[in-house]
């Protein structure tokens, strides 16, 4: 291997002395490489025992965990559950095998993988491995100043970019102790409301193409391109916008972007109408999605599901409602709650959630207000173009602005919204400067791949695909 | 399965999962719940953030590393019942160098608590929090693939983000940002 550490030379010698001896012989590669390797050991607290690297677990690529794991039960009345779940079969375990699907599986949404043990068509055991899309953005970010930041994030989770630069911005904001005017308020919550109704629709475009309603997948996509349309109109771009930057947005909406936003839901609903009207009563359609892939509030509460798979299993937990960010408690809307938190729970959730985001964005359209589209702080947001021909001192603050970048005050900030798949946070660390210390991101995706094995446990292989896509993972939010 | 398994029959029911309900209410009693915070886990270190646009805001609650689980326990215990979040932070060229917290939610109260501990780089190793949460095991892994922090009592503490042969601990903060050329393994000579 390579040097890959990058670590200083004196650094280095520091840390392996501290490291104890007897952990030289356990690695046979050469000396150079258990050095540095020893810098990272891991001693089991008040012992001589050191933690296993991965390589020497077992846990490779191809194995799951043994078979006489403790076999817990699922989450049953609040007992707790193994996040391998091993069934308690008598059956014979050598009538097993071990399919990998993905991480090339056109049902996996990107590059996942599960490990499925079947016996016959029954799953007995789930082991979901990602990683496949790290890209290690929350290193990233470390090196990227404030106003680059949002460009970074808004690659996470690529289905819903505007909740991501939200998320940053509000921390940031929340870091600086600002508080973005009316207007701007109002346009990030059109915004990011938009991008559910984005994100849900793709969501039930491939959720009923992967059960076999093959023509959702072409309305779905229809109806999302009017979306992509109008975001194409506002910000340039029809995805990675960075359009929601701290201090604001990064323009004001264009004239005529009411007959866009009506179109869109004139159009949006008359589709999610037709979409419940095809597939709600479908026999098939009921039979696939009926009773599969169950998560109790239980289990969403121990694995951090949050979001409309919670909500369908009767969650009554929704940001906007707890803890409302960017004045979204000035309109009205309903949080739609399911009973039995199965597939079929999902689709209703969903569609119904499209008709609130709907609703809200009707009222950010009749009553938004005139006024700054982002704060007036010329420390935090670049002065007009104009300005900087005719006074030296904005002209001072864009190349401060643009050097430099935004100087933030030391502290932690932990800020999250309602994104479309949960809860999506971002815990920000400050030591001053221009760039964070540390950018820490709750995935709403990443906890929902935890629980796959909860869902697919003892169903069938054909209902992996159903329960898979009603959790709507995006692989960019879970692997970041 | 669950007795939640839903019959067709069950169809007509179920078709009301858009229905109305009441909305929660922010309501906060901020003083209350770090006191009762403080007197269930025995640390008075709470501190209130507001968050940014919003009249809402949520606790820090920095504990021992020693009262670890007893802190995140006692919060369960007071009604801190949804797992949320796990993460580490690398303070670079300070004492206890590493923080961990963890990111709990009262549905009941409407409250946020992260609780956070430092601890040291020459024994980063932490009681592993899945026996109270399972919803900790992936971000446990996480923190351990990415920091090198231990949980004893893990499950399962593997690398979960970077491949298994992965050296280092990327972000601790002295290992670069920079990039790492590709290695190609089966194109490489010796095989």
């Amino acid at each position: 291997m390579s040097d890959t550490t990058n670590i200083p030379d004196n650094e280095m010698i520091d840390a392996a002395a501290v490291a104890t001896d007897d952990s030289a012989g356990t690695h046979d590669r050469e000396s150079g490489e258990t050095r540095r390797r020893d810098i990272h050991t891991i001693w089991v607290s008040g012992t001589e025992e050191r933690y296993p690297f991965a390589a020497e677990t077992g846990e490779g690529a191809q194995e799951m965990l043994p078979a006489d794991v403790d076999p817990t039960a699922r989450l049953q009345g609040g007992i707790v559950v193994d996040d391998d779940y091993v069934s308690q079969g008598e059956d014979d375990p050598s009538e097993r095998q071990i399919i990998n699907m993905g991480p090339q599986h056109p049902s996996t949404h990107g590059v996942l993988r599960l490990q499925l043990e079947l016996e016959g068509e029954t799953i007995k055991r789930v082991k979901p491995i990602i990683g496949y899309l790290h890209t290690g953005m929350e290193k990233t970010a470390e090196t990227l100043n404030y106003a680059q930041g949002s460009t970074n994030v808004t690659r996470m989770d690529y289905l819903a970019p505007f909740n991501n630069e939200l998320t940053f911005s509000l921390t940031v904001e929340q870091l600086l102790g600002i508080d973005v005017p009316e207007r701007a308020q109002a346009i990030r919550v059109l915004m990011t409301e938009l991008d559910r109704v984005a994100s849900h629709l793709i969501w039930a475009a491939t959720q009923g193409m992967d059960i076999g309603a093959v023509s959702m997948m072409i309305y779905g996509w229809r109806e999302r391109e009017i979306c992509l349309d109008f975001f194409e109109t506002v910000t340039g771009l029809r995805m990675n916008h960075n359009y929601i930057r701290p201090g604001g947005v990064a323009a004001d909406l264009p004239d005529g972007w009411e007959d866009g936003v009506t179109n869109l839901i004139a159009k949006v609903s008359v589709g999610v109408d037709e979409y419940e009207e095809l597939l709600n009563d479908t026999s098939i359609f009921l039979d696939r999605t009926l009773g599969v892939g169950v998560i109790t509030p239980e289990e969403c509460k121990q694995y951090g599901i949050t979001g409309p798979i919670a909500r369908a299993s009767g969650v009554n937990w929704d940001l906007r409602k707890s803890a409302p960010y960017s004045g979204i408690d000035k309109y009205e809307f309903h949080v739609p709650l399911g009973r039995y938190g199965d597939v079929h729970d999902r689709w209703l959730v969903r569609m119904a959630e499209i008709r609130e985001s709907l609703k809200i964005v009707k009222q950010v359209m009749d009553t938004i207000p005139e006024g700054d589209y982002r704060h007036e702080d010329r420390k935090i947001t670049p002065p007009p173009r104009k300005r900087i021909d005719e006074s030296m001192e904005a002209l001072i603050h864009h190349f401060k602005l643009f050097t430099e970048g935004i100087l933030v005050p030391p502290g932690t900030a932990y800020q999250s919204v309602e994104g479309p798949r949960g809860e999506l946070g971002c815990l920000m660390v400050s030591k001053g400067g221009a760039r964070p210390w540390r950018m820490h991101w709750r995935a709403p995706s990443f906890a929902a791949v935890q629980a796959l094995p909860v869902m697919l446990t003892d169903s069938l292989v054909a209902d992996v695909i159903a329960s898979l896509a009603s959790s709507d993972p995006v692989l960019g939010d879970v692997d970041r | 399965m669950t007795d939640a398994t839903s019959t067709p029959a069950d169809a007509a029911g179920n078709q009301d999962a858009g229905t109305e309900q009441e909305p929660m209410s922010p309501t906060i009693e901020n003083a209350l719940i770090a006191t009762a915070f403080a007197e269930v886990v025995g640390v008075d270190d709470v501190t209130e953030h507001k968050y940014a646009s919003s009249d809402t805001t949520y606790h820090f609650a920095h504990v021992d590393p020693r009262s670890w689980l007893d802190a995140i326990a006692g919060a369960k215990d007071a009604g801190f019942d949804f797992f949320i979040d796990l993460y580490a932070v690398d303070h670079f060229s300070q004492a206890p160098r590493f923080e961990v917290g963890i990111n709990l939610v009262s549905m009941e109260m409407n409250q946020r608590l992260i609780i956070s501990t430092r601890v040291p780089y020459d024994e980063p190793t932490l009681p592993s929090a899945t026996g109270l949460f399972v919803g900790a095991n992936f971000y446990e892994r996480e923190a351990y693939d990415l920091f090198g922090i231990g949980f004893v009592g893990h499950p399962d503490l593997t690398r979960i983000l970077l491949p298994d042969d992965w050296e280092g601990h990327p972000l601790l903060k002295d290992y670069g940002a920079t990039p790492i050329p590709v290695e190609f393994k089966a194109g490489s000579a010796d095989l």
